[in-house]
């Protein structure tokens, strides 16, 4: 049973895991998705890319930015039947922009980057995943967005 | 122009005169020859064509001559300025550069001067020759200061002589009188070179986004401006030697590393084992700010060691203190703030000063590093987050190396301005089994230095004998270039005031720690946060490319005290406000430790706005089995004002902050905030 007290200003209340166990009746207020004001995901409503998107962490504001956004940008309207197939040629720029900052994105194992159009084909959904560079560039993988992410 | 005024007064009574005299003489032979002639010559200007008699023409030729006289003149003056600016400028390019490139920037930024002046030079020679006396004169009439970027250009031609003493910025800066117009002279003088400070020959004198500090908020408005603008030149300038870095570290994480080399590396351990450094970019992220006017894609540029000391609004221009002055496009105040001191300290002698830190920056964290490795006994003044943190980070140390740790403040126990009174009493038994020894209730009367050792007398007559003093009394607002600019200083909260968009001017945004700013759902406020700053950061930045949109996500904050309790908060937290507490038991896996392994972030703000969905989800490692036996293991906080809650804590529960910001948002009166409460789930993990 729930268990409450008073001190001056302050309620404390203490509750059981049973008290707890009925659904809430709180009313919460439903979302507008298209609310301007809210920080968008990684895909507009209107289908442009956010790349303000804090899941890009600082892969569009780095000194490779102009070619990742290029990419990327290029693999999003791509309508291939493999995702991004006719994106090579940025993806390879990206990469060897990339290449040139090892300090910001970590290298890894070269293979990866030919494993990039088959990865590429998976996450493409409705709804926003939440990007990882690693699906976007082989070479970059978590550990860069650890290291970019503020 | 005056000459021929004058000139021409003399002439015209002559003029009149004549011309009556011409009237006299046609209508005498018109008598006489008893015929008028086909019109009469009405009075009219002596310059009109010439007409009967001599003496006319003696006029036309005398003022003709004048006139002629007074264009070459002026002529010859204007081209005469323009030859001495020429060789001023070619003075000043004959001294030793650093590489050629800067000669050739020198010499773009002298080609559109001279032009500008040759073009005044053509038009009427009569309105130019009024800049001349007037540069002559080097009055500091308010009117030759235009707002406009064009006509300073053409100032310089005149401006540059009135500087007394040509090439050192003292004897420049120095001449009072020529104030209005130096700027514009500073402009070429810069860009033409200066012998004091050589890196300013580089420098950028536009820069399109010039963010002033170079802290978390003007990095998070950095990378903003950048995503949102491709190709965008930003100029950071920060009167620190570092690039920008994350605060929270350094009164946390980097405490407890194991490394001893910790800091001069300044990398921290998160509780996954993954490593990262207090720097949110390495320096290969950034460029040079002399590359910056180049760089083909743009770029973040940083500027370190240099102070704006004054800023120009109506010219969109700053000056740093070694007088190189910058223009922009759009600027950003992000300077955040000083800490506070207490004034006993502050008017005690300089051994008490020396033996007193005032925490802040890395360096204020290596030299407390130092010292608290040296020292026998250290007290800190203050029980808000940094004092209590720091309590509890050198307490840690403490069991190693049995240093004393003393906390003292006038509250009732820690975080006594933020938890209600149960849970701040609960907070401080856990401070104090960090090792940390508290006064609580306690204010300082004085501080003295006896015998190479502190003594802290309070106004109760308690007395503390300490090595070393650690001040976390508060932050105040870095608003010195308020007055420069014009911009309105907030009374109540500090900070400049700017409104939900965080304009304080056209082109001026604040973000940080010195903004206070107009938060939409719960009133003017001013927050000294990281998340704040990562958040309204990108706000500022987002609004500086043309968002303009109010600040609207709510930033949250956290505090951990010690590895075994911590918690998450966000919106008005404040424990004057009445609060309900929904409690459950605790658990060995609601501990911060167990929260970070799971979501694989050290930084928990990080965990929740970055939301990198290859977060490692680490296998639950076996946390010791710790059970606490207090009342208060875990639970939710809300803060109420007018029934409305406007607070919430999420005390020992993590990972739920979209909920309780979603309930913020919402402003609304819950009946029954148990209710409310079971949203959070307070029993799961």
């Amino acid at each position: 049973m729930s268990y409450c007290r008073q001190e001056g200003k302050d309620r404390i209340v203490f509750v059981t895991k049973e008290d707890h166990e009925a659904p809430s009746n709180a009313e919460l207020i439903a979302d507008d998705p298209h609310d301007p004001y809210e920080e968008q995901g990684l895909i507009l409503p209107n289908g442009d890319i956010n790349w303000n998107c804090p899941c890009l962490g600082g892969m569009a504001s780095g000194p490779c930015g102009a070619q990742f956004k290029e990419a990327f940008s290029c693999f999003h309207s791509s309508q291939e039947e493999v995702k991004g197939s006719e994106c090579i040629h940025h993806f390879r720029n990206m990469q060897e922009c990339m290449q040139r900052y090892p300090e910001l994105y970590p290298q890894e194992e070269d293979h990866e980057s030919s494993d990039r159009p088959e990865a590429n084909s998976a996450p493409d959904s409705a709804e926003d995943p939440p990007l990882t560079p690693q699906a976007v560039a082989g070479p970059a993988g978590s550990p860069a967005a650890g290291q970019t992410a503020s | 122009m005056l000459k021929c005024r004058t000139v021409w007064r003399k002439l015209a009574p002559l003029a009149r005169a004549s011309s009556t005299l011409c009237r006299q003489n046609v209508k005498r032979t018109g008598l006489h020859n008893a015929r008028l002639p086909a019109h009469v010559p009405t009075a009219h200007m002596a310059t009109g064509p010439a007409r009967g008699g001599g003496e006319n023409q003696l006029y036309v030729l005398l003022v003709g001559a004048t006139c002629l006289g007074g264009a070459i003149y002026t002529y010859r003056t204007v081209k005469g300025d323009q030859h001495r600016y020429e060789e001023r400028i070619a003075e000043i390019e004959s001294r030793p550069h650093r590489s050629t490139k800067e000669a050739t920037t020198t010499v773009q930024m002298e080609a559109p001067d001279v032009p500008e002046s040759e073009a005044q030079a053509t038009p009427s020679p009569e309105e130019s020759s009024p800049p001349a006396p007037d540069a002559e004169t080097a009055a500091p009439s308010e009117t030759t200061e235009p707002p406009q970027e064009p006509s300073p250009l053409s100032e310089p031609g005149p401006g540059e002589q009135t500087d007394p003493s040509p090439a050192t910025e003292p004897a420049a800066a120095g001449s009072p009188a020529a104030e209005p117009s130096e700027p514009q002279a500073d402009v070429t003088e810069s860009a033409a070179g200066l012998d004091t400070a050589q890196p300013s020959l580089t420098l950028p004198s536009h820069a399109p986004y010039l963010l002033i500090g170079g802290g978390t908020a003007s990095f998070a408005a950095a990378r903003s401006i950048r995503a949102r603008d491709p190709g965008a030149r930003v100029l950071i300038v920060t009167d620190e030697p570092d690039l920008p870095y994350m605060r929270p570290p350094l009164s946390k994480e980097l405490w407890f590393s194991d490394d001893p080399a910790v800091t001069d590396t300044l990398r921290f351990k998160q509780w996954n084992g993954k490593e990262r450094s207090i720097y949110f970019q390495p320096p290969s992220f950034y460029i040079t700010p002399e590359e910056l006017s180049n760089a083909e894609n743009g770029g973040v540029a940083v500027l370190t060691g240099k102070k704006v000391v004054h800023m120009d609004v109506r010219g969109n221009k700053v000056k740093l203190d070694d007088d190189t002055e910058i223009s922009y496009d759009k600027c950003l105040i992000a300077t955040g703030g000083v800490p506070r001191n207490l004034q006993v300290i502050d008017r005690a002698g300089e051994d008490v000063k020396q033996r007193t830190t005032l925490f802040r920056k890395i360096d204020d964290f290596r030299s407390l590093d130092k010292i608290s490795r040296t020292i026998k006994s250290i007290t800190i003044i203050g029980g808000g987050f940094l004092g209590s943190e720091l309590a509890c980070a050198l307490g840690r140390r403490s069991h190693d190396s049995g240093l004393e740790v003393i906390q003292m403040f006038p509250e009732k126990g820690n975080m006594g301005k933020v938890l209600p009174e149960y849970l701040s009493n609960w907070t401080t038994e856990k401070v104090k089994t960090e090792g940390v020894k508290i006064i609580s209730e306690a204010l300082v009367k004085s501080v003295t230095c006896n015998e190479d050792q502190l003594e802290i007398k309070l106004k109760d007559g308690r007395l503390v004998k300490t090595d070393h003093v650690v001040a976390a009394v508060g932050l105040e607002p870095n608003v010195d270039l308020a007055k420069s600019a014009g911009l309105e200083v907030d009374s109540d909260f500090g900070g400049y005031r700017v409104n939900a968009e965080l304009q304080a001017r056209s082109n001026i945004w604040v973000a940080g720690d010195a903004a206070c700013f107009y938060d939409i759902r719960l009133g003017r406020r001013r927050v000294e946060h990281h998340d704040h700053a990562v958040v309204s950061g990108r706000l500022a930045g987002e609004n500086m490319t043309g968002a303009n949109k109010p600040y609207w996500h709510q930033s949250m904050f956290w505090s951990d005290l010690g590895p075994d309790v911590g918690y998450e908060a966000i919106g008005i937290v404040d424990s004057s406000l009445p609060t309900v507490g929904v409690f459950a038991k605790a658990t060995a896996k609601d501990t911060p430790k167990a929260a970070t392994e799971k979501s694989g972030t050290g930084i928990r703000s990080e965990s929740e706005t970055e939301a990198v969905a290859s977060s490692a989800v680490a296998s639950p490692t076996p946390a010791p089995a710790v059970m606490h036996k207090d009342d208060y293991g875990k639970g939710v906080i809300f803060y109420l004002r007018d029934k409305v809650v406007v607070g919430i804590i999420l005390w020992n529960v993590f990972n739920r902050m979209p909920i309780a910001r979603k309930i913020i948002k919402d402003g609304e009166e819950h009946a029954d905030l148990n209710e409310v409460a079971k949203l959070f789930n307070i029993h799961e993990d």
